[in-house]
């Protein structure tokens, strides 16, 4: 994003442009869709704990109005995904149907249908970009976490686009603790396909509750990230991922605000609407498009929506020096890791966060109020054996003991050998 | 801004035709508006109204300067608005009209 500077204040008489958004807009700038919760991968850090379709997914006829409402919102684009957003069987109808209504599309995909053929096509239109997953700039890293052979298919796919000479799309990499060392690596594999590096953060959201303990960045890897950040600026996008770090210094590019309920939100696959696509818990749930109102009422009559969109205090960190860069973080890492939405981000660079989860002993954190998990996994992603099934990775699905010094990647080496 | 896109900006020229780029949408808010490249798929915000209403006003108009003086902008405040038209200019969401 870019913030086009302008006018002297007689001319304009707004306030800051953040002060604006917190108070929400009357349309989301970005909106995320998770079109189905049907996935053929099992990431051990799925936000939407993805895995079976729900039997009551939004319709066609369904998704086609929620498209005419943002139209008519003038929402320019929406960021799909799931589940694996491809595997719905009118999803190339609905993409048809939302660029003919000049609503843009970018679709997050594991790549699986990315055939040499669809590369061609989406190669063809400006109004649709393509987001390919990547959590390891090598195999040995990335599978373990999305599943044995989905390295390889996200490669096929990003030669597949390159190839059929798609220039920019994104590889949308989750930071964790095993893959911080390897950001001059994903931009070295971003910059040989002709693509641009996307990173984000790992929420403690979905499935990604079980492994943020062993997962989530340490201190220095935080640093680390946000250093690098700083350098690459402009050229690596981060959907505004790391706000939190801004309290380092200097803010990253970007709004560093939390959007959630005032220019971003969620539409699950069954139609519910939540503050954001993190947040996935009745807590954040501010209604549903098959409501009297439709998206258009959620979005701007909803009591929660109403709520996030008062001027927040700050509570605990309202003191803190740093609450005007890092404004506490993200809402619903504090919630899934058992946090008070008015206090510290778990990850507060200050290590306030920390402190306070270690002042949390045995308390329980907030479960996800959905889960889609398939209990068997499957082993191979690739088109070639999509039916066998096993479990591919040694995360265990329950949330482990914080004393627990139990390593998911333990018996893991990842390979030295650049991709 | 990258080197590029500041000599770009640096070579704006306000007193030549410009519009709107046909693959950009304006949403109209409060503080100006927003605009959305869907061909660079950058969004970029317009900081006012006035902005706003010259960016509207450009294709219709001979030049920039004059889509600038139609919304009300003074002298005094010309090179605030020229900066943010330049900076439109280097992002591709404004292009210079080449025949009229």
């Amino acid at each position: 994003m870019t913030l086009v500077e302008d006018a002297p204040p007689a001319t304009a008489p707004v306030g800051k442009l953040v002060d604006q958004f917190q108070l929400g807009l009357d349309a989301p700038i970005c909106l995320t869709w998770e079109l189905t919760y049907a996935c053929n991968l099992a990431c051990v850090h799925c936000l939407s704990s993805s895995g079976r379709r729900d039997p009551d997914e939004l319709s066609t006829e369904e998704c086609k109005a929620v498209i005419d409402e943002l139209q008519r919102m003038q929402v320019f684009y929406v960021n799909i995904g799931g589940g694996e957003p491809t595997v719905r069987r009118d999803f190339w109808e609905l993409v048809d149907y939302a660029t003919a209504h000049h609503v843009g599309v970018k679709f997050s995909t594991n790549g699986s249908r990315i055939t040499p053929e669809v590369a061609r096509r989406l190669a063809a239109s400006d109004y649709v970009d393509v987001q390919i997953s990547l959590d390891g700039a090598t195999a040995a890293v990335n599978d373990v976490v999305r599943g044995e052979g989905s390295y390889a298919t996200a490669v096929g796919a990003m030669q597949n686009l390159a190839d059929a000479g798609f220039a920019g799309f994104k590889i949308s990499v989750v930071i964790t603790r095993e893959n911080v060392s390897q950001l001059d690596a994903f931009k070295a594999i971003a910059d040989q396909y002709g693509a641009q590096l996307r990173l984000t953060r790992l929420r403690p959201s979905g499935r990604g509750a079980d492994v943020w303990d062993q997962l989530h960045p340490t201190a220095a890897q935080q640093r680390e990230l946000y250093d690098w950040l700083m350098t690459h600026g402009e050229q690596v996008l981060t959907g505004d991922s790391f706000f939190h770090l801004a309290a380092f210094g200097e803010a990253l590019p970007g709004l560093n605000l939390c959007g959630a309920g005032r220019v971003v939100c969620l539409i699950d696959p069954v139609g519910d609407v939540y503050a954001c696509p993190f947040a996935i818990h009745d807590e954040f749930k501010a209604g549903n498009v098959r409501g009297a109102g439709g998206f258009a009422g959620v979005w701007r009559q909803s009591d929660l929506f109403t709520e996030l969109r008062q001027p927040t205090s700050g509570g605990a960190c309202s003191s803190c020096g740093h609450y005007d860069s890092c404004r506490g973080g993200c809402m619903a890492a504090k919630f899934f890791t058992g946090l008070p939405l008015d206090g510290p981000d778990p990850e507060c660079v200050r290590g306030l966060g920390e402190l306070s989860l270690a002042g949390l002993g045995d308390t329980v954190a907030p479960k996800p109020s959905l889960d889609h998990s398939r209990i068997t996994r499957r082993t191979s992603v690739g088109p070639s054996a999509p039916e066998q099934t096993a479990a591919p990775v040694a995360f265990t699905p329950r949330r482990p003991d914080r004393a627990c010094d139990e390593n998911p990647l333990a018996n893991f080496e990842p390979s030295p050998s650049s991709c | 801004m990258s080197t590029t896109a500041a000599s770009e900006a640096m070579a704006f020229d306000n007193g030549r035709p410009w519009a709107l780029s046909p693959q950009v949408a304006l949403r109209p808010e409060s503080f100006g508006a927003l605009a959305y490249h869907f061909g660079t798929r950058r969004l970029s915000f317009l900081k006012s109204p006035t902005l706003l209403a010259i960016v509207e006003s450009l294709g219709d108009q001979p030049s920039g300067i004059d889509a600038c003086r139609a919304a009300g902008v003074s002298d005094e405040a010309m090179p605030s608005y020229e900066k943010a038209l330049a900076t439109l200019a280097a992002s591709g969401m404004i292009c210079e009209r080449t025949a009229s």
